[in-house]
């Protein structure tokens, strides 16, 4: 059993605090996202799980037991680095097995773990290569390999795919997910890619200056976001949010076009807030999705046109910001046409200008 | 057509002149050593003629015999010079990389108080010219008891090599991504594992070249070992060179025999440890 658990955990380096009392639970064989933008404090809560940096407070649990003060090898923990860390003397069987060589496990027992972990991660042909003679993405599962074969309780993953290039990242994502899914155990992964964070996740947690923001499956963090940070952090294209003011239950943006306050939120008379609604939400007549109980209509000059195939994403201007779009069945726009816009309301998000939390009524 | 023939006999003449450049270079590296080695195998006349003869007539062990020999025969105890300059030599060799691999270890991963002014003291400490200490050394060694002795060589030559060894130590241990040691504590190792099994197996190569640097300079230093060592329970094989000199005759043959001898096992050792610098594959294990 390997529950991993964060209760109040603190960081300081002297006088800095960079992580802030977070608590965070994980439960058995889940896979954890941890992601945010850099320096918010992912890669020093994974290394503190580790053991690499000390806890300045709290506690951390892996399992029943609190491990604050245990040193990495006492954690049955296994880490991918984002350099991979291979051992450059050894080869490639030798850097898989050396975990268990230290444990002084019997020849045998080594050899076949190593087998097999080479096995699922399709290195077997490549057993008696050093680091230095493969190439990124063999590199890469050479260090999952060597983090599978000691079955440890927690597997740590930190930024594993960011030294790939994009085509390779995707292939790998796959593929450990596909791992996740045959060595199956708990997993912490520290990304500050959010596509990497949707794709892979149980659950993501969404961090920021030292803080927690938000914790939630992959969807719910995409439906339901709980301020603005998570709302444009999370999503791509990320989210448009638009200023205004509240009046008589609609939102009146600063050019005077009002739309209704979407579904599900509340707002005071007079309030200042910032409407929030995905490219996905956001359509030209004509070329958008059925319309539905929830819709206004809004119009806009558009920009510029980027055209992906299947959709065109359009940039367009509304009271003094840009509001990206989405076309369906795209036929050529030209640059400053005025187009009609549905917008569906009930995916629209509501947040206090001030705070930048939802207004979740 | 025209131009083409022209550029090639350019670039034929730049090859040539290319050539010439690396030979007059090589000559001035090689012909000293060629001529000591020369001279060690034919007869003193032969050394001494004017204008110099290139092509020797006659080359014979005559030198050796006579270095090897009895003391009136122009004998030297070249074994026992050989034995202190090896023990010397090599125990401080060994001493200077143990400090300077924990204290280039200590500087390249952890800070610490004055780690700055630390360093630079140490490199300071090259700035002086090693004969300018004989005097005061000397003195010192002479109160203390350890003048003319191994232990007092050692000491010598172990404070002249650490601060070399630490800089170059630190630069080679800089250069390995501390995750490597992070990933074998995961692993399972302790700290101290982590480093001798991965540390530094990498460092290894690095830790040879200031090995070679540290025993070179021990096996060659002449002017401190020349005040400190007294007669042949300490003398080394470049002090030693010295017994060929008398009060109005230098003999040539047999100091050049003698530096031969000298010169032999530095080459040795340079061959055996440059296989392992070539070895040395640092980086690989660490992204692409």
């Amino acid at each position: 059993m390997a529950q991993v658990h964060l209760r109040d955990v603190v960081k300081n380096y002297g006088p800095l605090e960079v992580v802030h009392s977070i608590n965070l639970d994980i439960a058995d064989n889940e896979f954890v996202v941890l992601v945010g933008p850099s320096g918010c404090g992912k890669s020093t809560t994974l290394r503190m799980i580790a053991g690499l940096e000390e806890i300045s407070g709290g506690e951390i649990f892996i399992g029943d037991n609190v491990v604050n003060d245990l040193p990495p090898r006492e954690r049955n923990i296994s880490m991918v680095f984002q350099n991979y860390a291979l051992y450059p003397h050894m080869t490639v069987r030798e850097n898989l097995g050396f975990s268990l060589k230290i444990a002084k496990r019997p020849q045998a027992e080594i050899d076949k773990a190593v087998d097999e972990a080479a096995e699922i991660l399709s290195l077997t042909p490549l057993l008696d290569r050093k680091p230095g003679a493969l190439s990124g993405g063999q590199r890469q599962r050479v260090a999952m390999g060597r983090a599978i074969v000691r079955h440890p309780d927690v597997f740590l993953f930190d930024e594993p795919l960011s030294n790939l290039d994009a085509k390779l990242r995707t292939q790998m994502r796959v593929e450990i997910k596909k791992l996740h899914q045959k060595v199956r155990s708990t997993i912490v992964y520290v990304t500050h890619d959010q596509v990497e964070a949707m794709t892979l996740a149980d659950r993501i947690v969404i961090m920021r200056d030292g803080h927690i923001e938000q914790i939630g499956t992959p969807l719910d963090v995409f439906e339901n976001p709980v301020n603005t940070f998570v709302a444009t952090f999370i999503g791509s294209p990320p989210m448009n949010l638009l200023n205004g003011v509240v009046r008589d239950g609609a939102v009146v943006l600063e050019d005077g076009t009002t739309v209704p306050v979407p579904p599900g939120y509340q707002a005071r008379e007079g309030q200042a807030v910032q409407l929030g609604m995905r490219a996905d939400n956001v359509m030209p007549v004509g070329h958008s999705l059925p319309p539905t109980e929830h819709m206004a209509q809004i119009e806009m000059d558009v920009n510029l046109t980027e055209p992906l195939g299947t959709e065109t994403l359009l940039f367009a201007e509304l009271a003094g910001a840009e509001v990206q779009a989405k076309m369906l069945n795209p036929r050529p726009v030209e640059a400053g046409e005025r187009m009609t816009f549905q917008v569906m309301l009930d995916k629209c998000h509501l947040f206090d200008a001030e705070s930048g939390a939802a207004l979740r009524g | 057509m025209a131009s083409n023939a022209a550029h090639r006999t350019r670039r034929r003449a730049l090859k040539w002149l290319h050539f010439f450049g690396l030979f007059l270079a090589m000559m001035v590296l090689c012909v000293p050593g060629l001529w000591v080695v020369l001279n060690s195998f034919r007869p003193t006349v032969e050394i001494m003629a004017k204008p110099p003869v290139w092509i020797p007539n006659e080359l014979n062990l005559d030198h050796y015999r006579a270095m090897f020999g009895g003391v009136g025969e122009g004998g030297v105890p070249v074994l026992t010079y050989f034995r202190n300059s090896l023990i010397i030599s090599v125990t401080s060799t060994v001493i200077a990389l143990l400090v300077g691999m924990s204290g280039g270890y200590a500087f390249a991963r952890f800070r610490f108080k004055g780690k700055a002014w630390i360093f630079v003291g140490l490199m300071c400490t090259r700035a002086v010219p090693g004969v300018a200490l004989s005097l005061p050394l000397f003195i010192i060694f002479a109160r203390v008891g350890i003048i003319d002795t191994h232990f007092g060589m050692i000491l010598t030559y172990v404070a002249m090599n650490v601060p070399f060894t630490i800089w170059l130590i630190d630069g080679f241990f800089r250069q390995i991504p501390p995750s490597l040691a992070e990933a074998a504590q995961i692993d399972g190792c302790t700290r101290w594992q982590a480093f001798w099994q991965v540390e530094f197996p990498v460092a290894k190569a690095g830790i040879a070249s200031a090995g070679i640097f540290a025993f070179l300079t021990s096996w060659n230093e002449y002017a401190l070992a020349s005040q400190l060592t007294r007669s042949v329970t300490s003398k080394t094989m470049p002090v030693g060179l010295l017994d060929f000199q008398a009060e109005f005759t230098l003999n040539w043959g047999g100091m050049c025999a003698l530096a031969v001898l000298m010169i032999i096992p530095a080459l040795i050792l340079t061959f055996l440890v440059q296989k392992h610098l070539i070895a040395g594959l640092t980086f690989g294990g660490v992204k692409g």
